[in-house]
Order: structure tokens, then sequence, then C-alpha cells
């Protein structure tokens, strides 16, 4: 782990706050996109390359630049897309609003650091800021996708959860074929594109993307 | 042949996207579901020839049991899929027909996956292939369904990689070796090789999510929403395919924790979701006036027994809890194609309005009725042998309180559903309400006949070559 591998986590952390107090959905893309492409890197600066093992390296480089255009660039241009399609600014009314969302971020982060400190013990694991960074976007990513009404704000909190679990995947990047890890992008990328046919469908029935027209089905 | 049963249902999916002609897609489902039956067959003569990708697939004990059932169901899916299909000539079907032969290729590599993450990777694509499916009648309410089902879904299956992750952390931590493969987990878990606390919080994590996945209470809120609004075909292999998947995936995890002596641990936990389940189920049953969601309740129940019996421990409930598996698929897939067929008749799925199947309908009715009384475990039919099991399992383990919680709790859902079933099937039809063109025939009726069949015979007779699959199901579970 070398220091901008540490500020860069920092950075991803930052963008999580930057993304929850966003009025503007374009902001909150902006910010998910941000945050991809720095998730998709982080790979490369975690190890020294290896130049004898040419497998790896190769390995390494493939994945990370394939991260880094689909969350980078691919998917927040799909979100840009339906947002221009549905003609949206603004998220409507979320349930919790900008600041005490930012208030239960910041609770939320301080959480992570401690409940990381209690199940790392081991000196050498401490110094990196991963895995407190992994649980806290995960939980930032989880308060987006509950409080926001608008599907896309909601699509925007399912993919910062989904960086917060990558960022863990980092500690056993070497244990995980990578099979499972061009899978589970692929997987990302389809989910996405599923939730983009949805969006469609909901902005064409209720000439909207407010979920709150979506309450018919209770008991 | 590992990698066969999957390429070939993907082919077929493939096949039907490609051609044109409508009639024919239910066909290539129908022929693709055949097809895998008779591959799985062969696979069964030479289960140690079932291996690929440096044994990332590989056919075990579980697996087999779990690939069995899922094949068999499907073929019974896919049997009734054209004469349900030619019911519905207004509704594109390639998606349909296409996901469903995915849907299949996916399960099973769920079952062959000995690598932790593949399987992670299957589920999650499950959930996309299937999200499509519910939104096959394109209402408001199925557009609601479909967008709840992709939700809360995939925010489970993310909390499954979280916690697959913590897993293999937790064999990183202790030995500096991170890995996913089952095998070899289950190797380090005996020589305690685990570290304890990240291997109950993956646990917990892992329960979480493919919880949700199974419909486990309170992470089952899509499925009445899902099941209620998907036509009955996609409920059923929801129900009894999907479901199934992501018990197989609990088991497994459960099968580590045991090895690594924290059974005790994922046992508390399971006890607790399993009860919890039974009585959302079963306050939700009561007073239910949509037959499709009841079924959804009645599935969130099951599951609930599912998980009770994995939770109170002993081989005795655990062979329960895998021929409970058996039976509640099968009776499953009945209810919801029976009820699917009542709604194309009346045209309504409100208890309310809809009387007289068993006059209108005597096959259809017929088979609703019979199911209902074998999912809330009457005799003589299967599950009453499987709930029987896992009761006598919580006894023989000294769980009495939980055994009469779980007593009472069948009694509730027996009395609730009941009363929204017999509503349905008895009386006289009215005349205006039967305004469906459907009628009872042979290519929607029969496959459900038959497996209400499969599960009246399970109930008096379970075949040796069955028993000893349990039997080496439950074993392997156990690590014996």
């Amino acid at each position: 782990m070398n220091a901008t591998f540490e500020q860069l986590l920092i950075v991803v952390l930052a963008v999580n706050f930057l993304v929850i107090g966003a009025g503007k959905l374009r902001t909150a893309i902006h910010g998910v996109a941000i945050q991809g492409a720095l998730v998709g890197a982080l790979p490369l600066l975690m190890h020294d390359l290896p130049d004898d093992d040419l497998y790896k390296l190769v390995r390494t480089l493939v994945l990370s630049g394939g991260t880094i255009i689909l969350k980078g660039i691919v998917v927040p241009a799909c979100l840009i897309y339906a947002k221009r399609e549905a003609d949206i600014r603004h998220e409507a009314r979320p349930t919790i609003g900008s600041i005490p969302s930012l208030f239960l971020a910041t609770i939320g982060i301080s959480l992570s650091v401690v409940l990381s400190r209690h199940l790392i013990v081991d000196d050498t694991q401490q110094k990196t800021l991963l895995v407190p960074a992994s649980l806290a976007t995960a939980f930032c990513g989880f308060l987006i996708l509950t409080t926001r009404k608008m599907a896309i704000n909601q699509v925007v909190g399912y993919l910062v959860l989904e960086n917060g679990v990558y960022l863990f995947g980092m500690l056993l990047l070497d244990a995980l074929p990578a099979l499972v890890e061009i899978g589970a992008l692929l997987d990302l990328f389809t989910g996405v594109f599923v939730m983009g046919i949805i969006i469609h469908q909901i902005n064409r029935e209720f000439a909207s993307i407010s979920t709150e027209y979506l309450t018919e089905l209770k008991d | 042949m590992a990698i066969l049963l999957i390429v070939l249902p993907l082919a077929m999916a493939a096949l039907a996207v490609a051609i044109p002609w409508k009639r024919v897609r239910p066909w290539i489902v129908l022929a693709g579901g055949s097809a895998h039956l008779v591959v799985v067959a062969l696979a069964l003569g030479s289960v140690e020839n079932v291996s690929a990708l440096d044994g990332r697939l590989k056919l075990d004990p579980l697996g087999e049991l779990f690939l069995v059932l899922i094949s068999v169901i499907f073929f019974f899916c896919s049997l009734y899929a054209p004469g349900y299909l030619a019911l519905r000539p207004g509704r594109p079907n390639r998606s349909l027909c296409a996901c469903m032969l995915a849907t299949l290729a996916l399960m099973t590599l769920v079952t062959l996956a000995h690598d932790l993450g593949l399987m992670w990777v299957a589920m999650e694509a499950i959930t996309l292939a299937t999200a499509l499916n519910i939104y096959f009648n394109h209402t408001h309410r199925a557009l609601e369904a479909t967008w709840k089902y992709l939700l809360i879904c995939s925010v489970g299956i993310a909390l499954a990689l979280f916690g697959s992750f913590f897993l293999a952390y937790a064999a990183y931590y202790k030995s500096f070796t991170a890995t996913l493969d089952f095998e070899e987990l289950l190797r380090m878990a005996k020589w305690r090789e685990l570290e304890a606390q990240w291997l109950q919080a993956a646990f917990v994590m892992l329960l979480a999510g493919y919880g949700t996945k199974m419909g486990l209470a309170p992470m089952h809120t899509w499925k009445p929403d899902a099941y209620g609004e998907a036509p009955g075909l996609v409920g059923a292999l929801l129900a009894c395919c999907v479901t199934s998947c992501a018990f197989l995936a609990i088991l497994r995890f459960f099968a580590i924790l045991s090895a690594a002596g924290q059974a005790s641990f994922a046992r508390e936990l399971l006890l607790f979701l399993g009860l919890l389940s039974m009585a959302v189920g079963a306050v939700f049953l009561v007073r239910q006036r949509d037959f499709k969601r009841m079924l959804a309740y009645s599935s969130v129940e099951q599951m609930g027994i599912l998980a009770f019996g994995l939770g109170v421990g002993g081989s005795l409930a655990l062979v329960g809890v895998l021929l409970h598996l058996i039976n509640n698929a099968l009776t499953k897939a009945v209810l919801f194609l029976s009820a699917g067929n009542i709604h194309r008749a009346f045209e309504s799925k409100n208890a309310a309005e809809v009387h007289g199947a068993l006059r209108a309908l005597p096959l259809s009715g017929g088979a609703f009725l019979a199911g209902f009384l074998a999912i809330t475990g009457s005799p003589p039919f299967g599950p009453f042998l499987s709930e029987f099991t896992i009761l006598r399992g919580a006894i023989a383990e000294h769980a009495f309180v939980a055994a009469a919680i779980f007593l009472i709790l069948l009694a509730v859902v027996f009395v609730g559903m009941g009363a929204t079933v017999l509503r349905v099937v008895q009386g006289e039809p009215a005349s205006p309400a039967l305004t469906g063109r459907y009628r009872d025939r042979l290519a929607t009726a029969g496959p459900v006949v038959a497996m209400m069949a499969l599960v009246l015979v399970l109930g008096v007779y379970i075949p040796p070559p069955l028993e000893q699959m349990l039997r080496e199901a439950a074993n392997y579970v156990e690590g014996l």
C-alpha cells in the first residue's frame, strides 16, 4: 500500500458526501462516475505491478481498464441519457433531506471505522483504510437507495453500494479467479441495463420517474 | 458433461431469441427442458465425470439433489408453457422463453459451482433474468412489482457478495491464503484455519443476502408483489427453483460454519429467521383475498420451515429439510400453475370474485384444493411426512418450545389459507364471472395433475434411489 493509494481512498470516501448532498441528479451521477473510475484505478496502485509475471500484469490492466470504462463512463452515460429522456433535474422529495442524510453518513463512516478496528487486530492490516472505506461506502449507498424516490437516484445508490463491496474485494485480489471478476462486472452492466429498461417503462407509464407512483401493491 | 448441462439451455435460449416465429418458441422451451432432464439423467450415471474448469464446477451429493429437483420442476413447467402461451396470443413471448431457458442454465451453474464467487455471479444473473419475466403482463402493477424485485434483490445479492468476501478474508486473516473454493474452505474450517469473528460476520451477511433471494422474513417484501403480478408459470419457477438455489447457497455456508465448530451460532440465527418467516407468513395469510399473493405468503412460511429445520439441528431434521425442499417445490408448482389456470378462466385473482373453481375447472380446481391440503401438511401428501420429520427432529434435539411454536403457526396457516382456498373452489361459478376463454385441457391441466400425483406418491413411498440421495446430501452437509 502506498501513500497515493490511501489518498485516493480518502477521495472515494469524500465522493460519498458529494453524492448524498447533491441537489441535482447530474451532480450525483457525476459523483458516482468519479467514484467508479477511482475504484477501478485502485488495483493499479495497490501492488507494484509485476513485470516478470505477464499474465498477472495483463489481468490487472484489463480488469482495471474494464472497470474504469464501465463504472466511470458507460454506466453513468446511460444514467445521464435516462435523465435527459425523463427531463428530470432534481430529486423530488427524499424521505430524508440532504443535511440529515449527510449527518447520518458521518455517523455511518465513524461506525465503520470503529467496527473495522474491532474486527482487525493485526498491525500490518490496520494501516490501510480499505476496510473502513469499504464498509462506509456500502453504508452510504444503502442510505441513498432507501431514502431517495427518483428511480435514477436509487440506481446511483445501488452503484455506490456496489463500489463499497468492490473496495473490499481488493483485499482478495489474488484469490478471486478472473472469471468471477469478469462475471461480476458483466452482472453489474446487465443489472443497470435491466434497471434502465424498467425506468424507461416507468417513465412511459407514469410520465415521471418518481417511484412515488409505485404504491398500488400492498396488504 | 458439466459444460453441456449449462450450454445446452443457453443455446436453446439463443435459439428462442433468434427465431421469428412466436408459436414455435414455447416448444423450444419444452425441447430445452426435456433435453436438460435427459442430460441430468445421464450425468447421474457417472457423477465423478461431471467436472469442469479445474474443479470449479463439480457435482457433489448436495448439488446433485438440487440439480435433479430443478430439472424435474423445469420440465413440468416447460410442458405447461406451450398450452399457457397459446392462451396469451396478444403478448410477445421472446423475452419470456429466452429468459426461462437462461434461468435454467444459471440455476444449473449454481448447483455445480464449487467456487462460491462463481455461484454468486450466477445467483445475481438469475435475479436479472427473472426480473423481465415478472413484467410479462406489462401492467402498472407488474411494473411496480418488477422494480421492487430488482432493487430489493440487488441489495440482497450485494450483501451476499460482501459476505462471500468476508468469508475469503476469514481464510486470509489466519492463513494468508484467501480462497472461495468450497472444498478448500471446508478443509480449512476443519483445521480451524478460518478466523471466527470474520466467519460469523460473513454468515450474517450471507444469510441476509441469500435469505432475501429465498424470501425469508423480514427480507420477503418483494415476494407477494412479484408472485402476485407474474404469470403463474414464472411464479412457479421463482417459488420452486430460484428460492431452492438460494437455499442451496445457505446450506453450503452452513456446512462451512458447522465444520468450523460454529454450527450453534448459525443455527440460532436460522431458527429465529425461520420462526419469524413462519409467523409473518401466517399473519398475512389470514384474510388474504388475492389468491396469488396468498401463495407468496405461503412460500414465505415454507422457506421459514426450511430455515427452522436447519436451525433445530440434528441429522433427522436435516433429512426432513431436504425432503421438504422437494415436497414444497412440487406442491408449490402445482399451486402456482393451477392458480394461473383459475386466474385465466375467471379473469380475476380476487377470492371475493372467484367461486366454484372446482365445478368450472374440475382438474385445476381439484389440484388447487389438493395442493392446499398438501402444503399445509395434511396426510397423506408428501409435505406431511417431511414436516413431521422436521418436528421429530426438533423434539429429538429437545427444542420443545420451538416445536410448540412451529405447530401453532402451522395451525394458523391451515385455517388462514383454508378460508381463501375454500372460497375459491367451492360454490357455483357465477356465470358472468366466467368470462375467460380458458377451460381445463390436457396441455395446461395435465402437468399440474401429474405433479400432484407425485406429491401424493412421495407421501406414502420414497423410492430407494431418492432416499439414498437424501441421505448422501445430508451426510455431505454434516461433513460425514
